[in-house]
């Protein structure tokens, strides 16, 4: 029955993107409607060929298959969208790669959000996805709830990448930062999200352990945020449902705060919540000590959850948003300082009594360093939402530095270190196939967020006293190109960070395949233990 | 009134007051007697049901 509702649904959706095809308003729309017809209609292709096949034994064990599949989409994606991000870097700094027979395909302002959402949405994502399919499992001790949800999820979560790479492309795009794609891409997304939330809730009520670990704490309000905020942020009303064109239901400034209060509590809970979670699993594992405070955990979830949600409006500085809005925004960021670092604590004093392991264990060292820009960014954020700081330091490059010293430091260097983990044990293997490179990764990545970060400082404050610097009787001295020209050395130096953090990311996946394909399987424990 | 008086008005009164009890509570809630021996419990989850869930036939006891 239900394999003919199905079977029925994608025919019908072959059917609509075929029409869609035919009446598009635009390119984007079109080539996603192509998109769109070739997966459903591959679908119904395979799944016609399957009827009548007899129902296996109902699975037992962890579902491991979807978390391997998280792991390498997460390789991937990363790889991906750091070749983007050093590649528009230097289109930053030499101009000429904005190349002539790409104009308006793949000049910087269509590979921009293309980058952002590479490497937040799929590199962060997916290791969302994987990491807390993986940890649910553990710390509930039960299979994940729902059997091939989880697959439903992991594929139409990529569809959705897809689908917004190849949108920004072609210019299918509604110009709100972290939430470009269009219309009918955000139904989508909705549609995967909640089938998400209902995976991963089922398997938390269905739970063994008779308490809810911190980390499933954090994956929850990340999961659940991110769907209201998702939602809330993309209320618009299509122009037609043949285009990708459509209308916020406000405008104006009302418009400007909830973006900002969905872009703010995207990094809250999107890049902040859910790899705490990763944080308060993969930390205790590798170090094998549990969390340093159990109630500190507590009390860094509910602070954390209770300030993110506020600090949206220091996006807002100087602008037509009401002052008391703006206020409100910059105290509550200054605020939320102190469950960041409480958090940072946790996670550093995790390692007491066990610090030696920074000496021989590279994993636990790439674990430190995230949790350590963590701690940085987390102090850097709440100076910079100062209306005086921000004066300075708002619409400069010191804005960039200071995303990509949590991106890169903390989200990067913890899913790294996740990755390194998870790969031994889901492919059952005694160990990863080389510590060094990984030693040679940790290097090339932090002297890259060094090059990155501190260039960047420069440039922006630079970039920033040039801007109101006035002569004897009140005139602007320097014009925008001039602050341009002065930041060459600075664009170029950054690009350098951003190549030597790439080739970090392409060694680990060197690693991780060889890890794969040569390194010793486990010793099966169980045969030569002894019974107690 | 207006919905946005009302709202506002709400908002930085009884709200404020009810999420920041809330979270006093939850403070007060975790520092209360005997949490720390179930909290040392709870922080032990991640080292059981490493290789199969509870139950399972292959389940190593840890």
């Amino acid at each position: 029955m239900t394999n003919t509702l199905k079977l029925v649904a994608l025919a019908a959706v072959t059917l609509f993107a075929m029409m869609a095809i035919n009446f598009a308003r635009d390119l984007s729309y079109q080539v996603h409607a192509i998109i769109v017809m070739l997966v459903a209609g591959g679908l119904f292709i395979i799944h016609v060929r399957r009827i009548g096949e007899p129902a296996g034994p109902a699975p037992t064990g962890y579902m491991d298959d979807v978390v391997r599949y998280g792991v390498i989409a997460t390789a991937f994606w990363g790889v991906v969208g750091f070749l983007a991000g050093t590649f528009i870097a230097f289109q930053l700094a030499f101009p000429v790669l904005n190349f002539e027979w790409a104009e308006g395909y793949a000049n910087f302002g269509r590979l921009r959000p293309l980058h952002t959402s590479a490497v937040i949405f799929a590199f962060g994502g997916n290791a969302l996805l994987a990491t807390s399919f993986y940890i649910v499992q553990r710390t509930c001790a039960v299979r994940l709830w729902g059997g091939n949800l989880a697959w439903f999820v992991f594929w139409g979560y990529q569809l959705f990448i897809v689908l917004a790479a190849t949108g920004y492309l072609l210019g299918g795009t509604q110009s709100k930062e972290y939430a470009e794609p269009e219309w009918y891409v955000d139904l989508w997304l909705t549609i995967v999200w909640v089938s998400y939330l209902l995976v991963f809730m089922g398997t938390v009520i269905m739970r063994k352990e008779r308490h809810i670990y911190v980390a499933n704490w954090f994956f929850m309000a990340f999961i659940i945020t991110v769907a209201m905020l998702h939602v809330v942020n993309n209320l618009s009303v299509p122009v037609s449902i043949w285009g990708s064109k459509s209308v916020i239901v406000w405008a104006g400034v009302a418009d400007a705060m909830v973006q900002w209060w969905y872009g703010h509590n995207a990094v809250g809970f999107f890049l902040t919540a859910g790899f705490l979670g990763m944080m308060y699993y993969f930390v205790p594992k590798q170090a094998e000590r549990p969390v340093f405070s159990y109630k500190l955990s507590i009390v860094h979830f509910w602070a954390l959850i209770f300030l993110y949600i506020w600090a949206g409006p220091h996006h807002l500085h100087y602008t037509a948003l009401p002052d008391w809005a703006s206020t409100l925004g910059m105290v509550f960021s200054v605020v939320l300082w102190m469950p960041s670092w409480g958090g940072m604590i946790n996670g550093l004093m995790t390692l007491s009594g066990a610090w030696d392991k920074l000496r021989t264990d590279p994993i636990i060292r790439m674990m430190v360093i995230s949790i350590g820009f963590y701690g940085m960014s987390t102090f850097e954020g709440p100076m910079m939402s100062i209306k005086a700081v921000n004066s300075l330091s708002h619409y400069t490059d010191w804005t960039i530095g200071h995303v990509h010293s949590g991106a890169l430091g903390w989200n990067g260097m913890i899913t790294f270190g996740a990755l390194y983990f998870l790969t031994p044990k889901l492919w059952n293997k005694a160990g990863l196939y080389s510590l060094k490179l990984v030693n040679w990764h940790f290097w090339l990545a932090t002297i890259g967020i060094v090059l990155y970060a501190a260039s960047m400082w420069v440039t922006g404050i630079m970039e920033g006293l040039m801007w109101r610097e006035v002569d004897a009787n009140g005139f602007l001295v320097n014009s925008f190109a001039d602050t341009v020209a002065a930041k060459f050395p600075m664009y170029v130096v950054r690009g350098l960070g951003g190549v030597m953090y790439l080739l970090g990311s392409l060694i680990m996946v060197y690693n991780l395949w060889m890890t794969v394909k040569a390194a010793p399987a486990k010793a099966e424990a169980s045969a030569a233990v002894p019974a107690e | 009134m207006e919905l946005y008086t009302m709202l506002r008005e709400f908002a930085d009164s009884w709200m404020l007051l009810f999420l920041f009890s809330f979270f006093v509570l939850v403070v007060l809630w975790v520092m209360r007697p005997g949490a720390t021996r179930n909290y040392r419990d709870t922080a032990d989850i991640p080292f059981r049901y490493e290789d199969a869930p509870a139950g399972d036939a292959n389940q190593k006891e840890a």
